[in-house]
Parts: C-alpha cells; sequence; structure tokens
C-alpha cells in the first residue's frame, strides 16, 4: 500500500484514503461545440499509457475531498511528487531533481 | 517400533510423551516435534502420494519450504485445513492428520497406476489430452482429474475460527530470526528504535536451532540465542513475533504478516482468534529470510527417505531424532559433510558421502576419514531403489565429464542430498528490488532495491555463521562486536540434470517435486518452442504449486537455460508473488467476516421495518425493505396488496436511501447548467425538476428530483447507488474544470429522513400536520417544495411522484425519521394506509414508465435512447455529455430505445435480461435486437408489463417481438413505455 502526499492536507497518508481520477493535465475544451469528432475522441477516449513517468490525478476522497495532480512512476509505482490541482506539469529537471 | 529418538539431542522436552494420530494411526512424540519430527521419530518417511503420478513421497526438508508433505490437519467440524506441511505443525497431545490424494490407502494407491503410464502425462497433457469431445470436459475429465491430480480436499463447512487484525508501526521490521537477523535486532534496538522481529517458526533462532555446536563470543549456540533473545525481550522497544510469517512485501515498506495464535494448543479456546494479520508499516525493512537447501536432480530423487541434508540435521539436532540408520549422503557441496558428521557423532551410520566433485577440501577427507566414512569423489547416483522406502542407490563414476557404465550397489535406508543453496530473495522481490546472478553459489542474490531495505546474511548469499551477524549487525546500525567458532560453511557446485549412464529418456529426475516436473517436462517443453521461463514456468507448471517452487525454482531455471542455450545470468527467474507460503483466508479476511463482511447502511426507519415483519433487500450498501408480507403471504402476494393500497387508498415508504446533495452559491445554477442536460436559470424558487446527467461521453449516468430552495440552493437528489459517483463526478468538474464557480457541495444524504406518501388520501393525512406550507392543489402544486414544519420539526416538503399517484415526500432530519413515520402511520390507518417496499416501488415506477437508472439504463443508453429528448436544454451552450450527443454513432439509426412490451398471453411475465429477436424459430444463433429491462405482473392492469430496448424500437410500436426462452418463445407487441394513466390525470387528485 502505497504512502501518498496530499498536496492540501500536506501528510503522507496510506494509498487507502485515496481513489484514482486518471491522467493530469487533459483539459475539458471550453467549447466543445466547435470540435469535430476526431479531436472530441482524442480528448475523450484517448490516454497515455507511459512506462515511466507519469502524470495522473488522484482525489482524497476520504480525507480533503480534494483533487490533486501527481508524478509518478509506473515501473516502481512510486510517487515521485504531488501537486495542487491548476499547477503546470512539472519540468524534466525538476522531476530529475527529486527522483535523485 | 523402532525409536529413532537419540538421547541428548534435540530441544524437545522429553518430559510428557504425547499422542496424536496420522492416518488414524496411534504415534507418540513430544511437545516440541513437529507432526514430521514425530512421525520421523516413528521411523515413518511415507507421508504422502505426489500430484500427478502417485509416486509415495517422503519428506524433502524440515520448514516452510517443505514439497511433498502436504497433509490434511483435523481439528474438528469447521476446522479442517488440507496441504499443511507436515514440517511446520506442530505436535500437541491429540493431534489429528490425514495423508492426502491416495486411494484406497497411502501404501496402495490405484492411482499410482499414473506412475505406470507416465508417457501420457508430459508437460501441458491437459492441454494436449482433453481437447476433444468439447461436452467430456465438465463430465468426464473434469471430475476424474479432479479425483485422481490434486491435493487435499477443500472443506466443506464453514470456518468455525474467527480471526484478528491489527496495525503495526516500527522505525525497523526484522524478518528472520536467525543469527543474522537477531544481530540486526539487537543493534537496531539498541538506541530505543521500535523494532519488530518475526519469525515464521515457533522458536526464534533460525540455523542456530539446528546447530547447537557453534560458538559465539565463547558461549555454546543455544546460550546465545537464549541471551540475546533475553536482551530483546527486555527491551519495551523490541516486538517479537513468533509464529508469525511475512507474507508479503508491498509498497512503501508496507509488509503483512500472519501470526498463528492456536493451531499449536491441543485446547481450543473459541475465544482466541486463530491467526492475526499484522499490517506493518516500517521506517526500514531488514530481511534476514536466510537461505534454502537445493536438491539434487536424479533419478529417482524423489523416493521417501531421500532429503535435504541440512533438514537431517535439523531433525537430528532440534528435534533428537536420526532420519535412518543407514544414511548415505550426496552432495556437490561441502555444507553437507557437516550433517553426516553430526549423525555420524551421534551414533548413525553414514554408508557413504558420495561426492560429485573429484576434487573435496582435504579437511573434510580428513574428518571423514577419523570417522571411517567412506567418501566416493567424482562419483554420481544413477538411481535409487525402493518402493515406499529408499533401499539403496546405484551409483557410477563420473570423471572427465564423462560417467563410467558400471554402476555400484550402496545400500541405505536414507538419502540425503544438497545441490547447493539458494538465498531467499522471494520477500525482497516482491518489494520489486532487483536480482543479479552470482556464480559462485550459483543462484541470484539481491541486487537494487525499490524500498529503504537491507538483505542480510544467506538471503543476500552471505553464508556462514560469523558473516551472517557481522552483516546483520551492521544492518541494525552496530558494528560486528561477535566472535565466532563454527564449523567453515564451505563451497559447492551447483547443477542442472546430474549426468547419468542410463538412457535420460527413462528416467523420472524431479526437478518440482509438487507439481510432478520432471526434468524431461522442461527440456519438453523447450523443444515444443517456450523460450521464455516465465512460458516455461506455466507449461510445465514447474514452482506453480502451493510451495511456489521453494526448492525448485533454481534448479528449473538453470536446466531451462541450458536447454534454450541462453546463460542462467540472462534469463532471470519467475516472478515471486504474495504470499511467501500459503496463507488462510481467514487470516486475509480477519474480523469482516458474517454480519461485518460489507458495511450495511441502515435508514432511520430501518427498525420499524424490521419489527413489522419486512423482508429486506440489499441496494449498494443500504439495506431496504423489499416488502411487507401480511400471514402467509409470498412477495407476489404482498406487493399485489401493497399497489392495491397504493393506487386505491395510500401507501408509505422510506425514501431515506435517496442520494441528497445540496449544491449552494452565487453560482449554484450555472454549475447545475453544466452537470445536467436540464435548464435551471429559469427554475423558480419553491420548483422541482426532473434532472438527467450524463458522463462526458453522453450516456445516462444518474437521475433525479432536484429542488429550487433559494435562488443559490438546490436540494439534489441521485438514485440510491449513485450518491456517491454523482458528487465525485461534481466535485472533480468543479474543482478541475470550473474552479472559478463559487459553488459549494455537500453530501446530505444521511442528513434527511425521506417519506414518501403516494395515494389518493395522501394530502388527507398530511395536512393537520403541517404549519407553514399551504397544502392545497393550486399553492402547492405537482413539483414544487416547500419548508415549515410539520409536527412542529422542520421539513422540507417535496410534492412530487414515483407512483404516478398524488405524492408527497417529506424529508426531516434524519434522527425524527422513525417517529414521524409512526405518527404518521398511526394518522393514516384512517385511510388504509399501508407500507410498501422497493418492490411494489418497482411496480408502480415500471406502470408509468419511470425508468431506474442502471436497471432501464446499462450506461450505453442516451437521453433519446431512453425517449427522454425532453429533458435536454436544447439553448444551452454546453452541459457535460452535450458534445457527444452529436457523435456520429450516437446519432446513427438502429440505436436500442426504450419501450414497453406486453405480452400477447398476458399472463406471461417476461424474465428480465431475456434477449428479444425480431422473428421465431431462427437458427441459433438467433439475431439479437435488444433485452428486456424491467418485467412485472402489474395488480392494478391484471397482466404483465414489461420494458425493453429494442434496436430502432419507437418505430416499430405495434408490432409483435419474440422472446425466445429455454422452454419456449413468447410474443410479445411493442408499445408506449407508459401503462397506466398515459395522462397523468392521478397526480392531481383532490
Amino acid at each position: 500500500m502505497l504512502l501518498i502526499k496530499c498536496p492540501y492536507c500536506e501528510e503522507e497518508r496510506p494509498e487507502i484514503e485515496f481513489s484514482y481520477a486518471g491522467e493530469a493535465h487533459i483539459v475539458r475544451p471550453t467549447d466543445p461545440s466547435k470540435m469535430d469528432d476526431t479531436a472530441w475522441a482524442e480528448y475523450l477516449f484517448i490516454r497515455d499509457n507511459t512506462r515511466g513517468v507519469h502524470y495522473e490525478r488522484w482525489y482524497h476522497i476520504h480525507g480533503c475531498a480534494r483533487f490533486f495532480n501527481a508524478v509518478r512512476d509506473t515501473i516502481s509505482d512510486k510517487f515521485i511528487m504531488t501537486y495542487k490541482m491548476g499547477l503546470p506539469r512539472p519540468a524534466d529537471v525538476e522531476i530529475a531533481k527529486v527522483k535523485e | 517400533m523402532k525409536n529413532f529418538r537419540k538421547t541428548g539431542r534435540g530441544r524437545i522436552r522429553r518430559a510428557r510423551l504425547i499422542s496424536f494420530t496420522f492416518d488414524d494411526r496411534q504415534y507418540q512424540g513430544f511437545v516440541g516435534d513437529t507432526l514430521a519430527s514425530a512421525l520421523l521419530a516413528n521411523g515413518v518417511h511415507l507421508i504422502g502420494r505426489s500430484f500427478k503420478y502417485h509416486r509415495p513421497r517422503g519428506f524433502l526438508g524440515a520448514g516452510s519450504e517443505e514439497a511433498n508433505a502436504l497433509v490434511t490437519f483435523d481439528r474438528g467440524p469447521g476446522r479442517v485445513t488440507s496441504n499443511v506441511r507436515a514440517t511446520t505443525l506442530e505436535l500437541f497431545d491429540g493431534l489429528v492428520a490425514y495423508s492426502q490424494n491416495n486411494y484406497p490407502n497411502l501404501k496402495f494407491d490405484l492411482g499410482a497406476i499414473n506412475d505406470i503410464f507416465s508417457m501420457m502425462f508430459p508437460a501441458g497433457f491437459y492441454n494436449k489430452t482433453f481437447m476433444w469431445p468439447k461436452s467430456f470436459w465438465d463430465k468426464v475429465y473434469e471430475p476424474v482429474i479432479r479425483k485422481l491430480a490434486g491435493l487435499g480436499p477443500a472443506p466443506t463447512e464453514a470456518d468455525a475460527d474467527h480471526y484478528a487484525s491489527l496495525y503495526g508501526h516500527c522505525e525497523v521490521l526484522v524478518v528472520g530470526a536467525g543469527p543474522a537477523g537477531i544481530a540486526a535486532a539487537l543493534a537496531a534496538s539498541e538506541k530505543g528504535d521500535r523494532v519488530i522481529l518475526a519469525d515464521e517458526q515457533n522458536e526464534l533462532g533460525g540455523s542456530l536451532l539446528s546447530n547447537p555446536e557453534a560458538r559465539i563470543d565463547g558461549q555454546l549456540a543455544w546460550q546465545w540465542l537464549d541471551k540475546s533473545l533475553e536482551t530483546l525481550w527486555l527491551r519495551k522497544n523490541v516486538t517479537l513475533l513468533s509464529r508469525t510469517t511475512v507474507i508479503g512485501y508491498y509498497h512503501d515498506n508496507f509488509l503483512g504478516l500472519v501470526e498463528r495464535l492456536t493451531d499449536h494448543q491441543g485446547d481450543i479456546n473459541p475465544a482466541s482468534p486463530r491467526e492475526c494479520l499484522h499490517r506493518i508499516r516500517a521506517g526500514k525493512v531488514i530481511l534476514a529470510a536466510g537461505a534454502i537447501e537445493r536438491p539434487l536432480v536424479f533419478a529417482g530423487n524423489d523416493r521417501p527417505g531421500v532429503m535435504l541434508a541440512s533438514a537431517a540435521q535439523t531433525y537430528l539436532n532440534r528435534y533428537g531424532v536420526a532420519v535412518g540408520d543407514n544414511v548415505a549422503v550426496f552432495t556437490s557441496h561441502d555444507s553437507a559433510y557437516e550433517t553426516a558428521f553430526d549423525l555420524s557423532d551421534a551414533g548413525v551410520k553414514i554408508s557413504s558421502i558420495i561426492d560429485l566433485r573429484a576434487d573435496v577440501s582435504e579437511i573434510l577427507l580428513q574428518q571423514a576419514h577419523e570417522r571411517g566414512i567412506a567418501v566416493l569423489t567424482g562419483t554420481v547416483v544413477c538411481g535409487t531403489k525402493g518402493r515406499l522406502r529408499i533401499t539403496g542407490v546405484r551409483v557410477a563414476k563420473f570423471q572427465n565429464q564423462k560417467v563410467s557404465n558400471g554402476t555400484e550397489h550402496i545400500a541405505c535406508d536414507c538419502l540425503l542430498m544438497t545441490g547447493g543453496w539458494t538465498p531467499s530473495v522471494h520477500l525482497f522481490s516482491h518489494s520489486k528490488g532487483s536480482l543479479k546472478w552470482q556464480d559462485d553459489i550459483g543462484a541470484a542474490v539481491p541486487d537494487m532495491a525499490n524500498e529503504n531495505t537491507l538483505s542480510v546474511g544467506a538471503c543476500n548469499g552471505t553464508f556462514g555463521l560469523s558473516a551472517g551477524l557481522e552483516e546483520g549487525s551492521i544492518a541494525g546500525g552496530g558494528g560486528n562486536p561477535f566472535r565466532t567458532e563454527e564449523t567453515e560453511f564451505g563451497t559447492g557446485q551447483t547443477w542442472q540434470t546430474l549426468p547419468t549412464n542410463r538412457d535420460p529418456s527413462r528416467i523420472k529426475a524431479f526437478v518440482d517435486f509438487q507439481n510432478d516436473v520432471t526434468e524431461k517436462d522442461i527440456n519438453l517443453a523447450v523443444l515444443e518452442g517456450f523460450k521464455s521461463i516465465e512460458h516455461v514456468k506455466r507449461y510445465t507448471t514447474t514452482g506453480m504449486a502451493t510451495d511456489q517452487g521453494k526448492t525448485s525454482n533454481l534448479n528449473a531455471v538453470q536446466i531451462a537455460s541450458k536447454a534454450i542455450q541462453i546463460p542462467v545470468q540472462k534469463i532471470g527467474l519467475t516472478t515471486f508473488r504474495p504470499p511467501f507460503t500459503p496463507t488462510s483466508f481467514g487470516a486475509l479476511v480477519g474480523h469482516r467476516a458474517d454480519d461485518l463482511f460489507d458495511v450495511t447502511r441502515k435508514t432511520s426507519i430501518d427498525g420499524w421495518a424490521d419489527d413489522n415483519g419486512a423482508v429486506f433487500e440489499p441496494v449498494s450498501l443500504w439495506r431496504r425493505a423489499r416488502y411487507f408480507p401480511q400471514g402467509n403471504e409470498d412477495m407476489h402476494a404482498a406487493v399485489a396488496r401493497e399497489c392495491k393500497a397504493t393506487r386505491n387508498e395510500l401507501g408509505i415508504f422510506d425514501a431515506s436511501t435517496l442520494g441528497k446533495i445540496e449544491v449552494v452559491g452565487p453560482d449554484a445554477a450555472k454549475f447545475m447548467n453544466l452537470m445536467y442536460t436540464n435548464p435551471w436559470t429559469m427554475l423558480a424558487i419553491g420548483r422541482c425538476r426532473y434532472g438527467l446527467m450524463l458522463h462526458e461521453d453522453g450516456y445516462i449516468m444518474d437521475d433525479g428530483v432536484i429542488g429550487r430552495l433559494a435562488d443559490d440552493r438546490f436540494h439534489v437528489t441521485t438514485t440510491t447507488g449513485g450518491a456517491p459517483r454523482v458528487l465525485r463526478m461534481m466535485e472533480d468538474y468543479l474543482q478541475t474544470e470550473w474552479p472559478d464557480l463559487n459553488v459549494w457541495l455537500t453530501s446530505t444524504t444521511e442528513q434527511w429522513a425521506v417519506i414518501a406518501l403516494n395515494g389518493p388520501h395522501a394530502r388527507k393525512l398530511l395536512e393537520p400536520f403541517i404549519d407553514g406550507i399551504d397544502l392545497g392543489p393550486e399553492a402547492f402544486p405537482h413539483m414544487a417544495v416547500r419548508e415549515g414544519t410539520i409536527f412542529g420539526v422542520e421539513t422540507r416538503l417535496f410534492r412530487v411522484s414515483f407512483s404516478g399517484e398524488l405524492g408527497f415526500e417529506i424529508n426531516v432530519p434524519a434522527h425524527y425519521g422513525r417517529a414521524l413515520w409512526e405518527k404518521l402511520f398511526n394518522a393514516g390507518k384512517a385511510y388504509g394506509i399501508t407500507p410498501y417496499g422497493t418492490e411494489t416501488m418497482h411496480v408502480l415506477r415500471a406502470e408509468k414508465g419511470y425508468i431506474i437508472v442502471g436497471q432501464d439504463t446499462d450506461g450505453t443508453i442516451t437521453p433519446d435512447d431512453a425517449g427522454m429528448s425532453w429533458a435536454i436544454g436544447k439553448k444551452k451552450p454546453d452541459f457535460v455529455g452535450k458534445r457527444s450527443l452529436a457523435r456520429a454513432d450516437i446519432q446513427a439509426p438502429g440505436r436500442k430505445q426504450l419501450v414497453g412490451l406486453l405480452t400477447t398471453d398476458p399472463n406471461i411475465v417476461l424474465e428480465e435480461g431475456a434477449q428479444i429477436v425480431a422473428t421465431p424459430g431462427q437458427s441459433v444463433p438467433m439475431t439479437m435486437i435488444g433485452h428486456v429491462t424491467s418485467s412485472y405482473w402489474s395488480t392494478t392492469l391484471n397482466r404483465s408489463i414489461a420494458l425493453a430496448v429494442v434496436k430502432s424500437g419507437r418505430a416499430q410500436t405495434g408490432s409483435n417481438i419474440y422472446v425466445p426462452m429455454p422452454e419456449k418463445t413468447h410474443e410479445a407487441k411493442i408499445c408506449a413505455t407508459v401503462f397506466y394513466d398515459p395522462k397523468g390525470e392521478r397526480l392531481n387528485v383532490v
């Protein structure tokens, strides 16, 4: 069972308090009606299936009930970092630094 | 019966003899014995029959790695455990155990015919042999295979025991209480850190228990052990857990430990849990799991009496049992000599030491010579003799890579073997640590750790007492304070299949004893094209038995590596997975059995329903009253009565389980516009609207009536099962897509008790008790909500209906629920008030064509499919799911649409889920055009009704469709979804 640091609670809590919420940084288009079917399908269905560094969302469902973002290594399953919703995707160098 | 007990040896308590039975025969042993050691003391080596070939088998080992000696442990009804390793089963007075997988008995087993016809059972024989005819599988092959091949029987009764679970935290968890583990725990606990030391055995000590002659700091091993354990015991920061197996090593140093509490006790204390699962989060994990001795792969290596050398040493030194009178030793490693010398010193005749190696250390040869033991170097065992027990071995010279033709027979009643040592890297691998191949020991050892963990001692490939103590102590943060005197561990060679002078196709050299896999099977798998070790494993089943190949994996990997011609370093190991040893379901379940299996949510009115004979059904986590039978009524009769009463007089229903979410804030209406298909901006305060929620993919996700209490406040209801996911989706969009909206969401499901009153008398009953709300039909129309009081208690009163009758839903704070229910029920007797349950609710709503999301929809139904395009706010620029409704596939003709069905025979109630076809009498497979979603007997209409989804269904209104069932094909006519009161006049009865 993983330990996950909720960036809002600022605490490491066991995985059972959380719920996975899919890939991160997929923004809902501001005007979906302007999109063609292909672009809409891309938004709706197409996700990365990354081996390695993955950006994903988690939901502190049995805690503060906040959604947040995380960088996790899908090989080791380890969380590299978590950060608040709305913050930009961390740069590779930043991730590499934490991984050190 | 001959006694193989040796005086002056062992840690058993000889003060009192205790009795036990094995296969209905009584034997005697001592406290401190295992079933294995006690049977061996009685001269019993034959313990079971093998999995596939039913070959007689004896004890291979002395611990949890045991592959052969599986027994059924019987402690009475509800306490029968099969496949227990006799080598770990602690003896107590009155213990009862049975052998497995034999008929009619262990000594004469009819299934042994499999052994003679073994050419019929090569690798993958299930896949190859039992292919055809298909119908034979469940009637012939499967029952026969089940009977012949297998392990112990599954228990037939519910488990009579209960189980506990605990969470624990520590700075250091040490796994394995051998010398390295104890040294680690001593060092780690010195400064006050919380340390847990866990070991699977009943006694802590590991290899020291089998090695009393060694000296540490001038003390004999057992003295040092006692003193060290006492030191640890006295430290308040140390927890010692014996009989505790670390079954799995999970992420972030989270480990599962199963502690066995009662299986070793003669008297069962029903108050005590049988096992306890410890879930431990550790700062650091020190693995000191030891190593497992490896068998040699040669013809007849599985006969009773052939065992690992270290096991014989354990039986002698720990249990005071000699494994035979005339013991031969076959080895490729120095470590076997120590066992031979121990046995010899205890007065057991060593017929010879057969060593594969041409060069053996002079010191060992000298020590053997001193004891009068013959050592045959450069010699290989080519076969064994004896049916139920080994009587001798055939040996041949092995020189310059060639086995000579001549064989010599050596008599023995026991053959000990050592093919090297395999570090126990299981837990390290669970934690996703990587391994590296170490050539000098022919095994994989830990390489890169994925967690904060250190492997010490033999599990790290560090053999020998002194080296293990040092590594353990340093890992625990200490130095190396130990001085030791020990027999040098020595070196050895590892082999694949041993060379032989016999025809390799005619011998059986076992690799995996428990699954009866021979080296031939592995070679055959490779020959047939399996090149990955994971595939070889699955095809041959090597390493897939309950022991997970603890003794066999390394031999299997080396044989496969040779056959595939890939160096063993590159072929990799198969994946180790938890649990380390077989674990009871009870331990994993813990307290969460029976009534505690899952959460049962109950409404505040549940107790009244219980008191009044309700039959309940689970609805998501809720338990809901399904119907209220009177006298001898069955469900059909009760539901008919409840429906009739509600339509004609008055029904009362507990609707408290409805999900409720309070949506509040200046942007509440804007948010509702985005979340639901319907328009909310113009909804007047005090009015309600049916809301439809879609997933972003355009399919119906949830529905419910939503009331507007203020400009900035909505009382949202959801389906009973849907509330959590609706709230989650709302939170998701609010937090991540529209964080600029000033809206707050609160789950209020459990804040409100909800009583639904339905029927022509509903208003009459309610009116006298309400203050602050005008219930008149004009002042309080259908689909309106008011706040006021009922019996002086604040209420949110909805005029809504899920039955088609005049209806009210009275929300009061939850703890008033039952009191209100009782007051209304008593007052309602004047109007023939009838409590009804979910079944009647379902019938009444189906008569009106109201859908239930999840029953009439299945995640592929759009609003239009459900005939609810009216619920879509056409002018809204956007809402969740809107764009998807414009997708080509959702716009395409031929989609399944919700329709009503009336069977030609009104007495036929169709089966929900039944498939629908356009024409009867098609050949199988028929072309299916839809299925029945809801189907009931309607007392109101005195006939059956059904809802269904049918391809282009609405356009086919009036046509017949067919529902083929095993006994008969039913005909039905497609009709509108509303069966009763289509104009809705009954909603407005005065």
